[in-house]
């Protein structure tokens, strides 16, 4: 298989600018990968809170440091990306939203979806 | 000729002996964890700012234990599905099968992690 290493694949990404939609196909596939090690984080969290009102304060006070509430809120959108364009791959699933005219718009509405109810939380909860 | 037995027939599998599962159970694991992610973040909200008692107390109720362990163990197998895909694009064949063996006993051990942090909780807490 890897014989002829040297040759360009495709589509070679030096040279091909992506689209919208496959800019957020290869997002939606690293904020999987992303958000799999925020599992780590919720597991450490969650042993936090078992491990008494010591440590559950101490891990309170490690996340106020603003560099990890910046990366938190970088989760929560990550996460909210993820979900709003696993939505999208379900209706594919079903068959459905396939016309080319309008891959682009609902491109922006995932996006836009994702921003929203990252400042939803934001603001609300 | 037909080299197929009647119930290989049924069954729909090759030599492979696994069909659509993988594939699906990534899609049900998406459906199911859109809902309980609304449980996610409560419970981010709560560990980050409330006092110690209130998330224990809001995690002690039945229906939140519930809700948050369903989308950990949804979440871990989600995430081990989807690592598999990266890895079988991303890594040689050598590597391959031992890299897919390693995220899924971590993301097994992480379920177990979490499911027990949660037991202590809700049981000593």
């Amino acid at each position: 298989m890897a014989t002829h290493s040297n040759r360009p694949t495709s589509p070679h990404l030096q040279v091909y600018q992506l689209p919208l939609t496959g800019l957020i196909s290869i997002s939606h596939r690293m904020t999987g990968v992303l958000l799999s090690t925020g599992l780590l984080l919720l597991v450490f969290l969650l042993s936090a809170i078992a491990g008494g009102e010591q440590s559950y304060l101490a891990m309170q006070e490690l996340m106020s440091y603003w560099i990890l509430r910046f990366i938190y809120w970088g989760f929560i959108y990550a996460l909210f990306f993820h979900l709003c364009h696993g939505v999208r791959h379900l209706l594919w699933d079903a068959g459905q939203t396939f016309e080319r005219e309008t891959l682009d718009e609902y491109a922006k509405i995932e996006l836009g979806a994702s921003l929203a109810l990252t400042l939803i939380t934001f603001i609300f909860v | 000729m037909d080299y197929q037995s009647a119930l290989a027939k049924v069954k729909g599998l090759g030599s492979a002996k696994s069909g659509t599962e993988h594939w699906w159970m990534q899609r049900v694991t998406a459906a199911a964890l859109v809902p309980l992610t609304f449980w996610l973040i409560g419970l981010l909200d709560l560990a980050l700012n409330a006092p110690y008692q209130q998330t224990l107390a809001w995690l002690a109720a039945p229906l939140h234990t519930v809700a948050i362990m369903t989308w950990l163990i949804l979440a871990c197998y989600h995430a081990a599905l989807g690592l598999q895909v990266v890895i079988e694009d991303y890594v040689g064949e050598a590597v391959k099968i031992i890299a897919i063996w390693v995220v899924n006993l971590t993301f097994f051990m992480l379920a177990l992690a979490g499911v027990l942090a949660l037991l202590r909780i809700v049981i000593a807490g």
